[in-house]
């Protein structure tokens, strides 16, 4: 620090200075430099660690004897104790689960995020967005809770003990759906009020009411938005497991009945793990292989999303 | 259309116009009613959730003792002496049981209020054998007593509050009356120390580097970012199974303690599930932290340059400190999803029995979360009442975390 300080006599005009203007090499800030990097490189390493371990677990489990890459897809039984290796239960599980959960995070949360973004007043807002923050805040495993001790037992009360068994994928599905309905309406009010306020003035200018104007010029103009929020909230629907794990049922089941329990992708998984595990079994293994197959589920619809959100953005002036 | 444009007003007398801005303003109204009620809908299902949580940590029980009361003293047991208890107690238990009870001292030196409890506990043995939720105790009460005395005849009603004292004393125990959470608690404190210490620095490290040195977007930096933003939406339960084959197979000489020389060998330990759970919060930490440091006005930078100071020097006197409250909001958020994560925990392998205190990051541990998950699948009714207690203590202990964070907000932004 001392000697970048100019000294006021030092500047003589008679003295010709030379000073060195070469940059000059700091090891410190060269080593805190690297340093930092590192921690940046920390991320690609997680990754990488990701798609290493899913890839060599998968690799064997898939290098295996018992199982072949046409059996894992196309067959319908999932019994790894007798050597049935079909995922497509787990894997239709989830989507039926993750499908409800859009029926329900859709359209209120789109609904909701015209209504923060284009009808509440600073103050209704002010109240209602840490309304929102309070329900994306809560853990996941309360929310299983919920759906066991509240969702089942009224979806029971309505269609009757019979039709709706104990475990079932609808209030797994409902509960999913309130879940991510904060993200889904967050995100796409952002999209909402990103929309410059000028079009809508016009759309007023001409005529048009306020539903008219968020219907037929706000939402159309933040579409790439909605979309996007509507793919990242079935990626986290997807990979959500608590759930599921708690409301869904164990036993992987091949079945449409919503009413029904089914084992999801990340309920197996976790039902797995939880047991006493031993490596290299094939047990051991199917969890990575589902797990490679849920990481690259939720790593296609999340770059799709982003894609989607960069590519197709209407851009204003 | 052309009549509508010569004459654009309600009050036109042409009963075709007026219908027309009748239509437009019914339908308005109708769409206004359905987004506002969705709104309502989403503030509906918060209150519908506490309540069915609240509503299960409390209410009338029926207990059944394993010793009727009557049959040891003639007397009302909390009015008898502290001599007379321990006769009782001496009368009913085991020589074995006896031992490990006096190890501290005779039972007259232990105290009225703890010989009591060993009373109630070891002797009487108190068991709910039916619990009713809070406003079924409130609305129904006839109903239930009705119902306890034909069921159970032999049982006694009793108000129960489920989150009590207790429960935060007790650690897991099979029977739900005595179990409680000091355990699970320690574990996820335990937890959440590993997991800052670790994600903090490297986290922090990476929005600094990702902002203030990788302003050349070449390949390798744009590579991170974009490797952030889809870390940050890889599922909670692939960062498990990371954790489970590297933390816990790959690691175990460093994660189980042996090469500390500590004894176990199991890899399942808090210090894996530490840096499990800190692997998952980073990627949101980091784009927390570059968003404040984004914040800081540019000027402020290219004043200290301006007075000669070098990059390090700008972001540790100058940067940081004008991010610092940013920062730690968004630590703070960070943490309070790693105190609720449920699945990564499961597949690193905490166990759901754990009576005993977690002693380091090599004792193998459990967690808040995972108790709820572990009490809640249980089919007796009664393990429900004291997952909604927990979960209570889990959400209180979030909600003053953020009450944390903004105060902390708020003082750091008055002092710049």
């Amino acid at each position: 620090m001392k000697e970048t300080i100019l000294q006021p006599k030092a500047i003589k005009v008679s003295q010709r200075v030379t000073p060195n203007l070469q940059k000059r090499i700091r090891l410190g800030e060269t080593f805190i430099t690297a340093l930092l990097f590192f921690c940046g490189a920390v991320s690609i390493l997680t990754t990488l660690g990701i798609v290493f371990v899913l890839g060599n677990e998968a690799w064997l489990f898939f290098g295996g004897p018992d199982v072949d890459l046409r059996e894992f897809f196309f067959t319908t039984t999932w019994q790894p104790v007798i050597g049935n290796f079909g995922v497509l239960p787990l894997v239709l599980s989830t989507l039926i689960t993750s499908f409800i959960a859009m029926c329900v995070a859709l359209p209120l949360g789109l609904s909701m995020a015209v209504y923060l973004s284009e009808y509440a007043s600073t103050k209704t807002r002010s109240i209602l967005k840490p309304i929102l923050e309070i329900l994306a805040g809560i853990p996941t495993v309360v929310y299983g809770y919920f759906a066991l001790t509240f969702m089942t037992p009224v979806l029971r009360g309505i269609f009757g003990d019979g039709t709706v068994s104990i475990y079932n994928m609808a209030s797994a599905g409902l509960v999913l759906g309130i879940m991510i309905l904060p993200l889904v309406s967050s995100m796409s009010e952002d999209a909402l009020s990103s929309v410059p306020s000028s079009l809508r003035e016009a759309a007023y200018g001409v005529g048009a009411n306020r539903l008219e104007t968020a219907v037929q010029v706000v939402v159309p103009a933040a579409l790439s938005g909605i979309i996007a929020a509507f793919i990242i909230g079935v990626s986290r629907a997807v990979g959500e497991t608590m759930i599921v794990a708690i409301a869904a049922g164990s036993g992987p089941k091949f079945t449409f009945n919503p009413f029904e329990s089914a084992e999801t992708m990340t309920g197996y998984i976790a039902r797995i793990s939880g047991g006493d595990l031993s490596y290299d079994t094939p047990d051991y293994n199917s969890i990575f292989a589902i797990g490679l197959l849920l990481f690259l589920i939720t790593l296609t619809l999340n770059i799709t999303s982003r894609v989607i959100s960069r590519r197709f953005r209407e851009v204003y002036e | 259309m052309n009549k509508l444009l010569s004459t654009p007003s309600m009050d036109s007398p042409d009963p075709e116009i007026q219908a027309f801005f009748k239509g437009r303003h019914r339908q308005a109204t109708l769409w206004q009613v359905i987004f506002n009620l969705s709104t309502l809908v989403g503030i509906i299902v918060l209150v519908i959730l506490l309540v069915t949580i609240l509503n299960r940590t409390m209410g009338f029980t029926a207990v059944e003792n394993e010793i009727a009361p009557q049959s040891l003293s003639d007397r009302p047991m909390d009015e008898l002496e502290i001599n007379e208890m321990a006769a009782i107690i001496r009368g009913q238990l085991t020589r074995n049981r006896m031992r490990t009870i006096e190890r501290a001292g005779p039972l007259e030196e232990q105290g009225r209020g703890k010989v009591y409890e060993i009373l109630i506990e070891e002797v009487v043995q108190p068991k709910v054998v039916q619990s009713y939720t809070l406003i079924d105790s409130l609305t129904k009460r006839g109903q239930i007593s009705a119902e306890i005395a034909e069921k159970f005849p032999q049982a006694t009603m009793e108000f129960r509050f489920w989150l009590n004292a207790r429960f935060l004393q007790n650690a897991m125990a099979s029977e739900p009356t005595l179990a409680g959470v000091r355990s699970a608690l320690l574990g996820s404190f335990f937890l959440i120390v590993i997991t800052i210490s670790v994600a903090f620095p490297i986290g922090i490290g990476a929005a600094i580097y990702l902002e203030e040195y990788a302003v050349a977007k070449n390949w390798i930096n744009r590579i991170i970012q974009t490797n952030i933003d889809n870390l940050a939406g890889v599922p909670s339960i692939v960062y498990g199974i990371l954790g489970l084959a590297v933390f816990v197979r790959i690691l175990v000489p460093f994660t189980s303690g042996a090469m500390f020389g500590v004894e176990g060998g199991s890899g399942r330990t808090i210090l894996s599930a530490g840096l499990t759970m800190a692997l998952l919060i980073l990627p949101i930490l980091i784009i927390n932290a570059q968003e404040a440091i984004r914040a800081v006005p540019n000027s402020l930078r290219q004043a200290s340059y301006g007075l000669g100071a070098t990059r390090w020097q700008t972001i540790w006197n100058h940067v940081l400190p004008y991010a610092l409250p940013g920062i730690l909001t968004g630590t703070i958020l960070a943490v309070s999803r790693a105190i609720g994560e449920t699945a990564p925990l499961i597949v690193v392998g905490a166990s759901t029995f754990i009576t005993s205190d977690p002693s380091g990051p090599f004792s193998s541990f459990s967690a808040l979360p995972i108790q709820i998950f572990n009490w809640t699948t249980r089919p007796d009714d009664t393990f429900r009442n004291i997952a909604a207690a927990a979960i209570v203590v889990l959400l209180v202990s979030l909600l003053t975390l953020n009450a944390v964070a903004i105060i902390l907000r708020n003082r750091f932004t008055k002092r710049i």
